[in-house]
């Protein structure tokens, strides 16, 4: 997260990572269009209707489902609610300190939130029990455990494999107009694959899945989100750098290409 | 109309709900280093328990001025998930979390040489992934093992364990359901070398004599799980009849090299 | 008498010795005996009981040389990041030999934020923050290279006894390596691969700190690979 460190790169760690990206390299050797190594552990909390805890490089980040009957919002009355959460955990890193959310957790949540909700992960309008009255609210919760850079990438990857691994309590609504849970479960309607991947401006050359060291050095990031059909369904651009139209262009192309792989790969989709 | 009848929870030859006997701990696996940022950090599994702990310090202390003289300043934040419960806990704290975080710090601090570093700071931070009862006491067995790997030095480990009362029999480390349902609850933590408790609750009842095998139950629960966290810094990784887990995905279907 | 054996794990809390002989490093006294207060292995030497650490902060102690990032450009002063939970601080007087006018003189012109040196401690106690000196040979800014992070612990492992194993490294890899006892180690080579190849020595020693047979093995890893 730009918001992190104490402690500003040394000024020879900066020259020697836009040294070495003037030559297509990067500090741990890979491309700059190759990730780190992914792991995907899904149902890792049998309490969670779904989990999954993933690790990108040596960031961790695991996510947890809950899946509640609530009241609809106002202005969609036969519509489920989906609503995420992030939580940057002073464990993660030494310069989280524990609180409140701060304005990285809160754009994290909202970007993953965007994916999710743009891409329609979930048919919403299947966890309607009473219209207008009675719906069931999806809860994500994500926690950063290990912050290593590019917490964007392995929280939505993290989200939706812990939505796609969600199992809920089949509801039927009884002739009173009550809600009861049924002792039967069922998947929750998990129908798009929205990932993200997220590259970092460094100099005039772009890096895909940015490290820490990278982020630090970074002047500007942009995280693409697409899905399975290569629609592009969420941008973020953060920090102070600017893009020019081909960059951007030029980064969406890479996005496609890399969130196809992460989906074969870590999705099964 | 007739009352619902709980089910008993202790059966006639002292079969627990999950299969144990009366003295038997819960499967217990231990993980320690796993996180990359933290200076130490330590991974418990217990039973149905998974909770994380992270140390950070001695560091320089933030905001100065609650820095103290003579020795180090030292934190401990304990939280729930909100996904870790049956019912989804809100995320911010709650009173319980915020006496749990007290009691954890008084469970370690006897043991830690703070006069060592003074006008600093050492952090403990202690994360429940899913809970099931005991949390607190598995929450001290991993901060004690988070704050070796960080290496801060201490006179000794702290083990800690609990002891309960379920339908009328002495039960050691009891789990979520045997904690809200039976008639005691009595969390010890103990130093073992030194040999000092430096955790003591209870709540429920207890006749004098119940009182005493309790809490001897409890001592001797805490001097096995510190045979346990030895073999974990010994080995770095450990695994005690327990089963999948948080940890770098040897296992699971979709783990895959990116 | 002794209750371990000579490159024995202990642990926090662990019974070493009762009777006649002197706490190092990492072990603790009390009326029963000497105690571990550490991970680490055990060592003795002559009656010296300590803990050779696996994990431990930096505690600076006069004289020792350490490399530490500049983070913050005071009035009179820098705050130097030389991994420990006390931030050196170095000041004009031990920066530059000339006269410091703060009407005309940048502090920024002589060390900025994040820039690299290699120190002097000059002073330390626990009342008071180490003070730090970039002057005499060797000492100053550093212009390029690259930073490799080890828990200190471990350094006079890596330094080896009278220098033998760094000194291994240094001629075999071709690199200019500056150890900080602070854990922070430069490394400068002519071609970035030297430097790759040295850092990867580095971490193998840091990771195998504790076995023997150790200089063999870093020999011929290095043989292999130039």
């Amino acid at each position: 997260m730009l918001g992190d460190s104490s402690e500003a790169i040394s000024n020879i760690e900066r020259k020697r990572i836009l040294e070495l990206l003037s030559k297509g390299k990067r500090l741990d050797g890979r491309g700059v269009k190759d990730y780190r190594e992914i792991r995907v552990e899904r149902g890792v909390v049998e309490k969670a209707a779904g989990s999954a805890l993933v690790s990108i490089g040596g960031t961790k980040v695991i996510v947890g489902v809950k899946v509640e009957v609530g009241e609809p919002y106002p202005d969609r009355p036969e519509s489920g609610a989906l609503t995420v959460n992030a939580e940057l955990t002073p464990l993660a890193s030494p310069s989280f300190e524990p609180g409140p959310p701060d304005e990285y957790s809160v754009e994290l949540a909202r970007v993953v939130d965007r994916g999710l909700r743009e891409s329609k992960v979930i048919d919403l309008e299947k966890l309607c029990l009473i219209p207008g009255k009675k719906v069931l609210v999806v809860f994500v919760d994500i926690y950063v455990l290990d912050q290593c850079g590019n917490l964007f990438d392995a929280s939505l990857l993290a989200s939706v494999s812990a939505l796609m691994n969600s199992r809920v309590a089949q509801y039927v609504v009884g002739k009173g107009g009550e809600v009861e849970a049924k002792s039967k479960y069922v998947p929750l309607p998990v129908r798009s694959y929205p990932v993200s991947v997220t590259m970092a401006r460094i100099g005039g050359d772009f890096v895909v899945d940015p490290s820490l060291d990278e982020e630090m050095v970074a002047d500007a990031r942009i995280t693409v989100t697409t899905d399975k059909d290569g629609n592009v369904c969420a941008l973020q651009k953060g920090g102070v750098g600017v893009f020019s139209v081909d960059d951007v262009l030029e980064a969406i192309d890479v996005a496609i290409e890399k969130s196809e792989e992460l989906r074969r790969d870590f999705l099964g989709v | 109309m007739v009352g619902k009848i709980r089910k008993k929870l202790v059966g006639k030859g002292g079969d627990r709900v999950d299969g144990r006997k009366p003295n038997d701990l819960r499967p217990i696996k231990i993980e320690i280093g796993l996180l990359q940022r933290a200076d130490g950090s330590a991974y418990i599994e217990q039973g149905k328990n998974k909770i994380l702990a992270a140390v950070y310090g001695p560091r320089e202390v933030y905001p100065r001025h609650v820095s103290l003289h003579n020795k180090a300043l030292i934190r401990c934040y304990y939280r729930m998930a909100s996904f870790s419960t049956e019912e989804r806990k809100s995320p911010a704290p709650s009173r319980r979390e915020v006496e749990i975080s007290q009691v954890i710090k008084d469970a370690l601090e006897p043991v830690i040489f703070s006069e060592f570093y003074p006008r600093s700071m050492i952090d403990i931070f202690v994360e429940v992934l899913q809970a099931d009862g005991g949390t607190r006491c598995a929450g001290i067995t991993a901060a004690s093992l988070a704050l070796a790997n960080a290496g801060v030095p201490m006179r000794d480990l702290v083990a800690s364990c609990a002891a309960g009362k379920v339908d009328g029999q002495l039960v050691l480390d009891p789990n979520d359901v045997e904690d809200k349902e039976g008639e005691a609850d009595l969390p010890v933590a103990f130093a073992p070398q030194m040999g000092v408790v430096t955790l003591l609750q209870m709540d429920g009842l207890l006749s004098k004599d119940e009182f005493d095998q309790a809490f001897k139950l409890a001592v001797d629960g805490c001097k096995q799980i510190n045979t346990l966290q030895k073999e974990a810094l010994r080995g770095r990784y450990l695994a005690v009849g327990a089963v999948g887990g948080l940890g770098q995905g040897e296992k699971g279907g979709l783990s895959r090299v990116g | 008498m002794l209750f371990v054996k000579s490159r024995q794990w202990v642990i926090p809390g662990d019974l070493l010795a009762k009777g006649e002989y002197a706490a190092g490093e990492n072990v603790y006294k009390d009326e029963e005996g000497f105690y571990a207060s550490k991970v680490g292995l055990v060592d003795f030497e002559n009656r010296v009981i300590q803990v050779i650490a696996v994990h431990g902060c930096y505690l600076p102690s006069i004289d020792d040389l350490v490399v530490g990032k500049v983070l913050k450009v005071g009035l009179s002063e820098w705050v130097v990041d030389i991994n420990s939970p006390y931030k050196g601080i170095l000041f004009v007087s031990g920066a530059s030999g000339r006269p410091f006018d703060s009407r005309r003189d940048e502090l920024r012109d002589i060390l900025d934020v994040g820039d690299i040196i290699i120190a002097k401690v000059l002073e330390f106690d626990r009342t008071l923050d180490p003070r730090l000196s970039i002057k005499g040979r060797g000492l100053g800014k550093v212009e390029s290279g690259y930073v490799v992070k080890m828990t200190p612990t471990k350094i006079p492992r890596l330094i080896g006894k009278k220098g033998s194993m760094i000194e291994l490294v240094k001629n075999r890899t071709g690199c200019q390596i500056t150890v900080g006892q602070n854990g922070y180690i430069l490394v400068i080579g002519k071609k970035v691969e030297d430097e790759v190849l040295a850092v990867e020595v580095i971490r193998m020693i840091e990771r195998d700190a504790h076995t023997s047979g150790l200089t063999n093995r870093v020999g011929e890893f290095i043989g292999k690979r130039k």
